[in-house]
């Protein structure tokens, strides 16, 4: 199962190996674990709450999966993301992704970070001294993602 | 019901509309998600604020990433929600 959503925790090593699986044809694994800070936009967080779409959140986190096969010869990629309560230095997301040599691996996986951030159904609330509050999409994620976009063929 | 449309709202929606889902009889020329997205601001109060032109909404149709100009047709799931911020 190349993509899951869940509440557990996540053992990055034991990913990684099983995604390895003794393959000698992979000689490069890139991996991106993202952790739950206690400050965000200038306010400390104490706990994060982190509601996803159940069955769109999986297929638009499969569809990022093919569409990274489809961009770079990859071998495997494991995507696993949390939902529910989290609190500070928790893990949230991991992403692996293994090749033939660490160029598509490291591009691959950074590819699949951005546009995760901005195309599966996740969204954030964090507890702050002040309250409650929804989580802002950022721009900067959106620029981010917007670096992979291929350039048009009709633009010269 | 397959004649009714499936209307689900995630997150900040969720709360601001006080509901997570509903069933909704397709009233006769709302035949895309931009009107669709006006027939429910129409309801006036929360929904009002909360859909107005301006506000950042994501609409799904299906599972599906939708544009104001996607079909929608009874049977289907049509999901409004604020820009996404996982990862």
């Amino acid at each position: 199962m190349p993509v899951r959503v869940q509440t557990e925790d996540f053992d990055a090593g034991a990913e990684i190996a099983a995604l390895r699986r003794g393959d000698p044809k992979i000689g490069a694994v890139a991996s991106f674990i993202g952790v739950v800070r206690d400050l965000n936009d200038g306010e400390s967080v104490g706990k994060m709450t982190l509601e996803h779409y159940p069955g769109m959140t999986e297929k638009a986190l499969e569809a990022i999966v093919s569409e990274a096969r489809s961009r770079w010869d990859i071998i495997d990629v494991t995507v696993v993301h949390r939902v529910g309560e989290l609190k500070p230095t928790d893990q949230i997301v991991l992403v692996v992704v293994a090749g033939g040599h660490r160029g598509e691996a490291f591009a691959a996986c950074e590819f699949i970070m951005d546009y995760l951030k901005t195309r599966a159904p996740f969204w954030k609330k964090e507890e702050t001294p002040g309250g409650e509050r929804w989580v802002e999409a950022r721009a900067s994620d959106d620029d981010a993602a917007e670096r992979w976009t291929p350039p048009r063929a009709d633009v010269a | 019901m397959s004649g009714n449309l499936k209307l689900v709202f995630f997150a900040r929606l969720r709360e601001d509309l006080g509901t997570n889902a509903e069933e909704l009889a397709l009233p006769p020329g709302v035949g895309t998600v931009a009107a669709l997205r006006t027939l429910l601001a129409s309801r006036g109060g929360s929904w009002a604020a909360a859909l107005a032109q301006g506000r950042a909404i994501r609409v799904a149709v299906n599972q599906e990433m939708a544009q104001p100009t996607t079909p929608v047709k009874p049977g289907d799931e049509v999901a409004f929600f604020p820009p996404v911020t996982g990862g």
